[in-house]
């Protein structure tokens, strides 16, 4: 008898235990990736959700220049956390469109006049067709667009102050 | 003359959320009503049932009653009224958001163990029982 496969059992309940432990000091991680990144932009077409300020369609990044999509909503919160980084993204000169999600005339300008308004562009997604087209998953999202009208980056949720330095490299590199 | 101002207001009260309710019944289309082809609607309906709600993640689109669950189901009841097959629709949503959104992933070498460890279990299960009935035998 192979008195070393008495063990195997033991072993096996080790490494189970092992593992377990180990789960339990980091919480996993549950963000959904978009899995277009690194594709082109899925062609849409969203029509202006305020008088002064144009809607957004697939063409316009195309033409050279890379630029920030960013999904928001006046009814998240997380997307009034993030206004000021995005101010200071505009402050740069970067352009960004917004996809406001399921959202009204109304609530944007409300939200816009009390937070800021960083956009360049703002096109309405009122069943977020967009949102799902581009395997967002929720809101703020922010994509990098580069000249071409490829996806080069995602950023799951809102935009804090330390994650301007990857964005900006991101729109470096996408140039 | 008052009692049918009164009578005029009223029906009128009555008669305004009419346009209001037809406009949000067309919003909410697919999101919150069926198809009007029941072939279609069941279609619809087991697609949904395997799909994952993105934003609560423990639950089916059809459990759902997260603002995004409802567009995805809009959208597969629109996508399956158009005649596209329910596979189809699938993969759109697996090419944005990975084997992650569907409840039944496809083979693969990620889900491989699920497949199989069951087999290679039993099979280690009937040599150790081999083994051993023949080892009492002797």
């Amino acid at each position: 008898m192979r008195h070393w496969l008495l063990w195997a059992p033991l072993l096996v309940f080790a490494g189970i235990v092992a593992l377990v432990a180990m789960e339990m000091h980091q919480p996993s991680d549950r963000t959904v990736f978009s899995h277009m990144v690194g594709r082109d932009l899925p062609r849409f077409d969203l029509a202006p959700l305020l008088d002064d300020k144009p809607g957004i369609n697939a063409a316009l990044y195309r033409r050279g220049k890379p630029r920030l999509v960013n999904i928001f909503a006046s009814w998240c919160v997380p997307c009034a956390a993030e206004a000021p980084q995005l101010a200071d993204l505009a402050a740069r000169g970067v352009p960004i469109d917004a996809v406001a999600v399921r959202d009204t005339p109304g609530d944007v300008r409300t939200f816009l006049n009390r937070w800021g308004d960083p956009y360049a562009r703002l096109g309405s997604d009122p069943k977020g067709r967009v949102q799902l087209a581009l395997g967002s998953s929720g809101v703020p999202e922010t994509f990098v667009i580069d000249g071409q009208g490829k996806i080069v980056e995602q950023h799951v949720g809102p935009i804090r102050e330390e994650d301007i330095p990857g964005i900006l490299k991101a729109l470096e590199d996408a140039r | 003359m008052r009692g049918m101002l009164i009578a005029l207001s009223l029906l009128a009260a009555l008669g305004a959320p009419i346009p209001l309710t037809a406009q949000t019944a067309d919003a909410d289309r697919y999101a919150y009503s069926e198809l009007p082809d029941p072939a279609q609607e069941a279609k619809a309906h087991d697609l949904m049932e395997e799909l994952r709600c993105l934003v609560c993640q423990g639950q089916s689109i059809v459990d759902s009653d997260a603002d995004m669950a409802a567009d995805m189901r809009a959208l597969v009841r629109e996508r399956i009224a158009n005649g596209e097959a329910p596979e189809a629709v699938r993969d759109w949503l697996i090419e944005r958001y990975g084997d992650y959104v569907t409840y039944d992933p496809p083979l693969g070498w990620a889900t491989a163990p699920l497949w199989f460890a069951p087999f290679l279990l039993l099979g280690a299960g009937v040599w150790l029982a081999t083994r051993s009935f023949r080892r009492r035998r002797r």
